[in-house]
C-alpha cells in the first residue's frame, strides 16, 4: 500500500499572531512552525499502516525551502520519503491543485490530509484533491482500516459516528480520533539521524492561479477584564449582560 | 578549510588568549538536527516526567527505572555511544544537549540518567578492551542493562584514591575476589553492571573492574537500604557490599593501578555534563516563576511589576543564559578537539575521545562549580517569588530547590573542583601547554609603568567590556603569579588563596563566554534584536567584576605586604576599571521586561 500524507507547515499553537503589510500578511517573525496537528494525527495513523501492513509512506508539502525542516521532522517520525512542491501557497485551491498533481502521478492507494490546517482553517484541501483527481473522499475521519482494496472508515457526524465502506484509492480528511494525542510520536534519536539520509524530492509546481486574495486580517477585540458583580445586585448583572456583553 | 591544532583553543588557554566571537559555538548555532533533538527531548520530558513529579517525590524508584527504559527506547541513552557498539555515535555537543534538556523536570531522573550514561558507561567506552566494549556497551546503550559507578566508600569521599576495597587474585589466576564496601551509589537499586574501584595488594593507585550484578545470583554482592535524602528522592542511592565477589581477570578495566585515572577522566565528562544538567532546570524554574509572578496579584498589582521581583527575574535569567553560553562554548571545543585527534591518524577513536575531554578538564571543573551554584540561586529565588506557595510541596519549586543541592556535592565537591581548576592550570603552565609565564611577566612590567590616561574609543559594542575581560585576565595573572612565586608548589596548602584564584578564573570564563555570545548574536541579528542578551552579558560582567575585586583583594592583603601589596592593590584598581559603567537597573529592566512579556524563559 502506498500512502501519501499531506503535511502543512503551520505556526505553533502558542504563537503570537500579528500581521504586516497593512494587515494583509501574516507576520512570521519569531514564529515557530510545526506539523499541522491534524496532519500529524494522519501521519501517526500512516505509521501504524507502515508497521502493521508494510505500507510505504510519503509525506508531501506545498511550500518553499523554509518548510523543509517540517518535512524532515515527518521523516524523523518515520515516513519513508518526502516531496516538496516548490510553490508559495496562496489559497486552498492553489495548494490542492499542486497536491492533486502529486497524487495523480504518484499512484497512491491512500491520501491522508488533515481535515483543516490550524493557520487559515480553510478546510478545503482534502475535498478539492479528491475533486481534482476524481478519487473517493471521506472527510472528518476518526478511524480507518484497510483490507485488500477496501477501506472501512469511521467518520464523525453531528452527534454521532458513521461507518462507511469504500474502495481504494481514497482521499481522507482526518482529525483527532484517527489516533489520540497520546499516540503521537516523538521522533527518536535514530529517526532524527536517519531523516537527512531519506529522499526529499523537490518538484516544480504545475501552473496554478490563486482564486482569492486576502484583503484584510482582523484580530478579535481583546478580552475585557473580568467584572465581579455582587450577588445582591442582579439588576446590574442583567444590565451588563444586556448592554455591554450584548448576550441577552 | 581543514581545522588544525592551532585553530582550536587549548584547555585553559582562554586565560591568555583572546577569542573572537566567531570562534565560539552558541546554542543559536544548533543545527536543524540539534533543534529537532532538543524538541524531541523536551517533548519527552513534558509528556513522561514533568506531569509525574509527585511520583518522583514519593520515592517511586521503580518509576525512575521505567522512565529510564522509555528514555532508552527513544535512543537518549546511546547518543554518545559509538555506532560500533549500538549507539548513535553523535558528537559531544549533541550529548550535552540531550543531557541539558532531559534534566529539567526532576533531579531524580537527571541523576539516574547522568550516572548511567556518564560514569556508568563511559569508563568502558573510554578504557574498555574491544571484547569488553562488544560485550557490555550495547546492553548499556539499549537500556537492557543499567550501569552504576562504585568509587566512594565510607572513609573515601573526596579522597577517592584512599578506598579500602580490595581485589585479590585467585590462586588459579583466573579471577579477582573483591571485598569491601561502597557508599552513595547512584542507580544501585536497578543496575546490572557496576564499575568498581578496588586496590590490588599495596598498590599506590586503585584499579577499575567491570562487575556484573544479577540479584538472582548475587555473587557476594548485597545492597544497603535506599538512603533517605534531602533531594533527588527517586534516584536510587544505596550502599553496596562486596563479599568475595568473583570477577574474571578479563574484566579489569585498563591496566592495574590505572583506576584513579579512569575515575578522574570519567568525572571530567561527568562534570561538564552535570553543568548541562543544571541548565534546563533553571529555564523551567524561571518559566514557572515568571508565570506565577504574572498571575499573583498583591496590592492590586501583579507582583511581576514590582522592582524587587523584576530584579530577581532578570538575575535568574542572566545566570541561566551565561551558564548556557559557557557550557556550549566548552562542549564545542571538546567536540572539535576529539574530531581533530580522530583525524590526525595517531589516535584511536577511544584515545581521541579521552584526550579531547581531558584537554578541557579545567573548563569542566569551572562549569561544574559555576552552574551548580547558579541553579541553587535560581531555585532559591524562585521560591522567594512564589512566597509561601514556594514552600509548599504543591508547587514545583520546593522539590527543584532540594534537588539542586546535590549538584554542589557530587562529581567532586565544589571545593575540590575549585582547587582542581587552579591546580590543573598550574600543571599545564609548568608543562608549557599554556604559556602563563610570558603574559605574567608582561603584566608585571605593565604594573611598573604609568597607566595611560587616554580614554580609548569605546563606541563599538563591547569594546570596553572586552578590554575589561583582558584586564581581568591580567589581574588573575598578577594575583596567581605572585602567590605561586611566594609559595611554589606548597601553594596547594594555601587553600583559601586557591579558592580565591578559582573564583577569579571562573568569573572570567563565564563573563567572556557571555560577551562573545552576545557579540556574535548582535553581529548576526543586529543590536536591536538582541538587546536583552547584550544586557545580560553586561550585567553579568558587572557582577563578575565585584566578585573578582573581592577575591583579588582578599588574596592580596593576605599574602603580600609593603610595596608589593600597594602595587598590587593599585593594579587591582587599574584592572577592574569600568569607565562607562552601565545603568544596572536599566539592564535588569530590559531583561525582565522581555521575560515577563513572553511569560517564560525566552532566550
Ligand atoms: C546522592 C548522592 C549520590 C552519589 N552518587 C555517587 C555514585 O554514584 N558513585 C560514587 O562513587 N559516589 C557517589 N556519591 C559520592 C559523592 O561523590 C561524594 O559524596 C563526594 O565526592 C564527597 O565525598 P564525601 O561525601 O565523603 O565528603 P567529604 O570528602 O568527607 O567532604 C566533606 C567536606 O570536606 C571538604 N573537603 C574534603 N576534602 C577536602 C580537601 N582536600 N580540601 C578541602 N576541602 C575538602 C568537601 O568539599 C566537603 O565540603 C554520591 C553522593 C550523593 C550524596
Amino acid at each position: 500500500m502506498k500512502i501519501l500524507v499531506c503535511i502543512s507547515h503551520v505556526p505553533d499553537t502558542t504563537s503570537k499572531i500579528n500581521f504586516t503589510e497593512d494587515n494583509t500578511l501574516f507576520d512570521t517573525n519569531g514564529v515557530q512552525f510545526i506539523i499541522n496537528p491534524n496532519d500529524e494525527f494522519g501521519l501517526t495513523r500512516a505509521m501504524w499502516f507502515k508497521e502493521k501492513q508494510g505500507a510505504h509512506v510519503t509525506v508531501v508539502n506545498v511550500g518553499q525551502v523554509d518548510t523543509e525542516p517540517t518535512l524532515r521532522k515527518a521523516l524523523a517520525i518515520g515516513a519513508d520519503e518526502a516531496i516538496r512542491v516548490n510553490f508559495k501557497p496562496a489559497d486552498g485551491f492553489s495548494v490542492a491543485k499542486q497536491l492533486a498533481n502529486v497524487v495523480k502521478t504518484g499512484g497512491y492507494d491512500l491520501v491522508i490530509a488533515g481535515r483543516e490546517s490550524i493557520d487559515y482553517n480553510g478546510g478545503m484541501v482534502p475535498g478539492m484533491i479528491a475533486g481534482l483527481t476524481n478519487i473517493n473522499f471521506v472527510n472528518t475521519c476518526i478511524g480507518i482500516e484497510v483490507e485488500g482494496n477496501h477501506a472501512t472508515v469511521i467518520r464523525e457526524i453531528d452527534g454521532g459516528k458513521e461507518t462507511v465502506r469504500t474502495s481504494l484509492p481514497l482521499v481522507i480528511g482526518v482529525q483527532k480520533g484517527i489516533v489520540e494525542e497520546s499516540d503521537l510520536r516523538i521522533p527518536n534519536m535514530r529517526g532524527i539521524m536517519m531523516a537527512r539520509k531519506k529522499p526529499l524530492t523537490v518538484l516544480e509546481p504545475v501552473e496554478s492561479n490563486s482564486e482569492t486574495t486576502s484583503v484584510i486580517f482582523e484580530k478579535p477585540a481583546p478580552k475585557g477584564a473580568i467584572k465581579m458583580v455582587d450577588t445582591d445586585n442582579l439588576d446590574e448583572l442583567v444590565n451588563l449582560l444586556h448592554n455591554e456583553a450584548k448576550v441577552i | 578549510m581543514e581545522t588544525t591544532d592551532k585553530d582550536i583553543i587549548r584547555g585553559g588557554q582562554f586565560l591568555v588568549k583572546e577569542t573572537s566571537c566567531e570562534d565560539i559555538f552558541t546554542p543559536e548555532d544548533f543545527s536543524e538536527e540539534q533543534l529537532m533533538m532538543k524538541e524531541a527531548v523536551t517533548e519527552f520530558v513534558d509528556r513522561e516526567l514533568w506531569p509525574n513529579k509527585p511520583r518522583f517525590e514519593a520515592k517511586d524508584y521503580a518509576f525512575t527505572e521505567e522512565c529510564m527504559k522509555k528514555a532508552a527506547e527513544m535512543g537518549f541513552l546511546s547518543v554518545s555511544v559509538p555506532e560500533a557498539y549500538g549507539g548513535m555515535g553523535m558528537g559531544f555537543v549533541d550529548s550535552m544537549l540531550v543531557c541539558d534538556f532531559i534534566s529539567g523536570a526532576t533531579g531524580s531522573f537527571s541523576t539516574a540518567f547522568g550516572a548511567h550514561t556518564g560514569i556508568g558507561t563511559l569508563p568502558i567506552t573510554l578504557y574498555g578492551t574491544e571484547e569488553q566494549k562488544q560485550k557490555y556497551v550495547p546492553k548499556l546503550a539499549s537500556g537492557e542493562w543499567f550501569g552504576s559507578y562504585c568509587l566512594t566508600e565510607p572513609s573515601a569521599g573526596s579522597d577517592a584514591n584512599s578506598g579500602k576495597t580490595k581485589a585479590v587474585l585467585s590462586e588459579d589466576g583466573k579471577n579477582y575476589l573483591i571485598n569491601g564496601q561502597k557508599m552513595w551509589i547512584s542507580n544501585a537499586g536497578f543496575c546490572s553492571l557496576m564499575i568498581v574501584f578496588a586496590r590490588i595488594e599495596g598498590d599506590k593507585y586503585i584499579t577499575g573492574f567491570i562487575v556484573e550484578y544479577d540479584p538472582e545470583n548475587p555473587n557476594g554482592i548485597t545492597m544497603g537500604e535506599e538512603e533517605h535524602k534531602l533531594g533527588i528522592r527517586a534516584s536510587s542511592t544505596r550502599q553496596v557490599f562486596f563479599n568475595d565477589t568473583v570477577v574474571p581477570v578479563e574484566n579489569m578495566l585498563s591496566t592495574r593501578g590505572n583506576g584513579f585515572k579512569i575515575a578522574m577522566n570519567a568525572l571530567n565528562v561527568g562534570r561538564i555534563k552535570l553543568a548541562a544538567a543544571c541548565l534546563d532546570a533553571q529555564r523551567r524554574t524561571i518559566t514557572e516563576s515568571v508565570k506565577y509572578a504574572n498571575e499573583r496579584v498583591q496590592f492590586k498589582t501583579p507582583i511581576s511589576s514590582f522592582g524587587a521581583i523584576r530584579q530577581k527575574i532578570a538575575e535568574m535569567a542572566t545566570n541561566s543564559w551565561v551558564g548556557e553560553s559557557a557550557c556550549y562554548r566548552a562542549a564545542k571545543n571538546i567536540e572539535d578537539r576529539i574530531e581533530l585527534r580522530k583525524n590526525n591518524g595517531k589516535d584511536t577513536e577511544q584515545e581521541a575521545e579521552l584526550k579531547g575531554v581531558e584537554e578541557y578538564a579545567i573548563e569542566c571543573s569551572i562549569l561544574k562549580v559555576a552552574v551548580s551554584e547558579f541553579i541553587q540561586k535560581c531555585t532559591d529565588e524562585g521560591i522567594q517569588i512564589f512566597g509561601g506557595m514556594g514552600f509548599s510541596e504543591d508547587t514545583p519549586l520546593e522539590s527543584a530547590w532540594r534537588d539542586a543541592r546535590i549538584s554542589r556535592i557530587y562529581e567532586g565537591t565544589n571545593e575540590i573542583n575549585r582547587m582542581l581548576c587552579i591546580g590543573m592550570l598550574i600543571k599545564k603552565a609548568m608543562k608549557g601547554h599554556v604559556d602563563v609565564l610570558t603574559p605574567a611577566m608582561a603584566v608585571k612590567e605593565e604594573l611598573m609603568s604609568i597607566p595611560s590616561f587616554d580614554t580609548p574609543d569605546y563606541s563599538e559594542l563591547f569594546s570596553e567590556e572586552k578590554g575589561i575581560i583582558n584586564n581581568l585576565k591580567k589581574l588573575f595573572l598578577m594575583v596567581a603569579g605572585a602567590t605561586l612565586q611566594k609559595y611554589g608548589e606548597a601553594i596547594e596548602q594555601q587553600q583559601q588563596l586557591m579558592l580565591a584564584a578559582s573564583d577569579i578564573l571562573i568569573q572570567i570564563y563565564l563573563a567572556e563566554s557571555a560577551i562573545l555570545r552576545a557579540e556574535k548574536l548582535a553581529k548576526k541579528q543586529g543590536e536591536d534584536q538582541v538587546k536583552e542578551q547584550i544586557a545580560m552579558a553586561k550585567l553579568n560582567l558587572f557582577h563578575a567584576i565585584d566578585v573578582i575585586e573581592t577575591a583579588g583583594k582578599h588574596s592580596i592583603i593576605s599574602f603580600s605586604s609593603g610595596d608589593e601589596q600597594r602595587m598590587m592593590l593599585m593594579g587591582l584598581k587599574r584592572y577592574i576599571k569600568y569607565v562607562n559603567m552601565p545603568n544596572i537597573i536599566e539592564l535588569r529592566n530590559t531583561i525582565a521586561d522581555k521575560v515577563i512579556k513572553e511569560n517564560k524563559y525566552c532566550f
